[in-house]
């Protein structure tokens, strides 16, 4: 297992799908463990019924189909397929809906998903994931369905990123997915603790005559805690709590990240101060 | 030069060094002939091999490949011979005249070797370089085309800083006797790897095009170096360009720092939330 995570260490982001597919193909016991320690970019299935499209991920996964949180049904369909309790299926309605609007304001397109599901220690967990760029085929994937489809495949798409072409035109390519999973343990004393582990794959590739292609794609993952009180509830709390997580996210990938890059790149060829030109003897 | 001569005996690895010392301070353009001096006065062959070898690393690529195990190095006119799976040269041996470009060819090769050698010096702390005759090595005098490939490359590898990075230029220049031009094509890569609490890659490439009048080696080797400076410096500083329009642009296509109305989002409002969406709505969602 510790040889096939240094491998998708090593990885160029670019591989990444193939590389996994390669490493389950070679491991399939290990299967299990892999899909929950790596970080894949994320899935999308559009819900017919209501003519949305929702994010594929562990957390809404029973068998072989997947629950969509706008209709609360699993695609394809599955009996008995497990299901959040009623009153944390309204948690999960009102969530999905406010983070929609969330995404919107900071993303200006992509697709969101929430979803909440009771945990053994009377808490539960909440899964919110944000989905923006570029989806990919399903052909090449070896855990989605065959159910899965393309953005582009997709009828009822309503968000119009579909490539993640910036507005400002700019971006060529891109893409963001995040995946924030809170662990919400029980109130005490009108108290509750909040775990948040956040988990961003993101790429950016711009292409232009005079200068090339300009690539950067990379993830991290980063936790944090808090104990908040529940006053105002525990969708107010969780939002803030990834709102931060993403804002901090956003600049580290941007200052250090990138910029340790552009550090390197300096490093291998500085700058010159003056170019010397040497005119050849006529 | 090479006529110093001394009493007590030295070791072998002291005969190296200063086997090497001569080599990497050899002015340039007049490395082979030094080379052939210090191999006279070394009068160790396996000795001299690994003093080359040492001085120049060789350039593992496919432009000097002989066949599958054995790369030429056109400065030193050495051939090394490499064991792949080890990553490790086992044997250096001289090239035969077969395998080297003919005197008038080898001519211009060394002129432009010697100006590259030069500008890589310059401008790449860490940089290797080298110019094959990858077309035409056997031409013998004016009145034919032929073409070489020229490849610098520097790599920095800093694991102890999570950072590895690499940059390779390929330049494919083209000698047009009828047209009395030469055409260069530039072909440029840079890789940059951090993975400290994370893995973010930098992969980015570029080509361009160029071109130059044929005139006498000398003068070539000049006009050529320029023109390469020129373009790379360019693709530096267009480098930086993106880099700096980062923040601004190529990333907030993706994701804002803020929502357009510059403050955090009203989790704790619920009417301000749906006023919100309703406004988006009317708005027809502005995209």
């Amino acid at each position: 297992m510790e040889a096939a995570m240094g491998l998708m260490r090593r990885i160029h982001p670019k591989h990444t799908e193939t590389a996994l597919s390669a490493l389950l193909s070679l491991l399939p016991h290990h299967s299990s463990d892999l899909l929950s320690q790596l970080d894949q970019p994320l899935q999308v299935l559009c819900d017919m019924d209501i003519g949305k499209e929702f994010i594929l991920c562990e957390y809404n996964r029973d068998a072989d189909s997947y629950r969509s949180p706008w209709s609360n049904k699993y695609h394809p369909p599955l009996e008995d397929g497990q299901l959040p309790s009623p009153e944390l299926r309204k948690l999960e309605i009102e969530a999905n809906d406010v983070f929609e609007i969330y995404r919107d304001q900071y993303y200006e397109g992509g697709i969101s998903s929430v979803y909440m599901w009771e945990d053994e220690n009377e808490g539960f967990v909440a899964c919110f994931l944000i989905k923006k760029g570029k989806a990919f085929k399903s052909s090449e994937s070896i855990f989605v369905t065959n159910y899965a489809v393309t953005l582009n495949d997709c009828v009822c798409g309503e968000d119009g990123s579909k490539s993640g072409q910036g507005r400002r035109g700019y971006l060529e390519e891109g893409s963001w997915d995040a995946i924030h999973v809170i662990q919400v343990g029980p109130e005490e004393e009108g108290i509750a603790h909040y775990c948040l582990t956040s988990t961003v794959m993101l790429s950016l590739t711009t292409h232009d005559e005079s200068s090339g292609t300009f690539s950067l794609s990379g993830s991290i993952r980063r936790q944090m805690n808090m104990d908040l009180a529940v006053v105002e509830g525990h969708l107010c709390n969780m939002g803030r709590m990834i709102e931060e997580m993403e804002s901090k996210l956003r600049n580290s990938l941007d200052q250090v990240y990138f910029g340790k890059t552009r550090e390197m790149v300096c490093t291998l060829r500085p700058p010159a101060e003056v170019a010397q030109l040497r005119l050849p003897d006529s | 030069m090479a006529d110093e001569e001394y009493e007590e005996v030295l070791s072998d690895k002291q005969k190296i060094e200063i086997a090497k010392w001569f080599l990497t301070n050899s002015p340039p353009g007049e490395i082979q002939y030094v080379a052939k001096d210090v191999r006279s006065v070394l009068m160790n062959e396996a000795l001299y091999n690994t003093a080359c070898v040492e001085a120049f690393p060789v350039l593992i690529t496919t432009f000097g490949e002989l066949n599958k195990n054995e790369y030429l190095d056109p400065r030193t006119a050495q051939v090394a011979i490499v064991d792949h799976v080890k990553q490790v040269c086992t044997e250096v041996r001289h090239a035969t005249d077969e395998e080297l470009p003919s005197p008038y060819i080898e001519e211009f090769r060394c002129a432009l070797d010697a100006e590259i050698v030069k500008y890589v010096g310059e401008a790449y702390p860490k940089g290797i370089c080298s110019v094959y005759c990858t077309n035409g090595k056997d031409v013998e005098e004016p009145g034919f085309d032929f073409e070489f490939v020229m490849l610098i490359s520097a790599a920095r590898h800093s694991p102890q800083n999570f950072c590895n990075g690499s940059w390779r230029s390929i330049w494919k220049i083209e000698f047009k006797d009828d047209l009395q031009i030469i055409e260069l094509r530039g072909t440029l890569q840079v890789g940059a790897h951090y993975f400290e609490e994370g893995n973010v890659q930098l992969d980015a490439n570029h080509e361009c095009k160029d071109s130059t009048m044929l005139q006498s080696p000398e003068d070539c080797a000049v006009s050529i170096a320029n023109i390469i400076r020129h373009h790379e410096t360019e693709y530096l500083a267009s480098l930086e360009t993106s880099y700096l329009n980062l923040p601004d642009t190529t990333f907030k296509d993706l994701r804002r720092k803020l929502p357009v109305t510059r403050t955090l989002f009203p989790w704790h409002n619920t009417l301000q939330i749906s006023l919100n969406r309703d406004i988006t709505k009317e708005i027809g969602t502005g995209k």
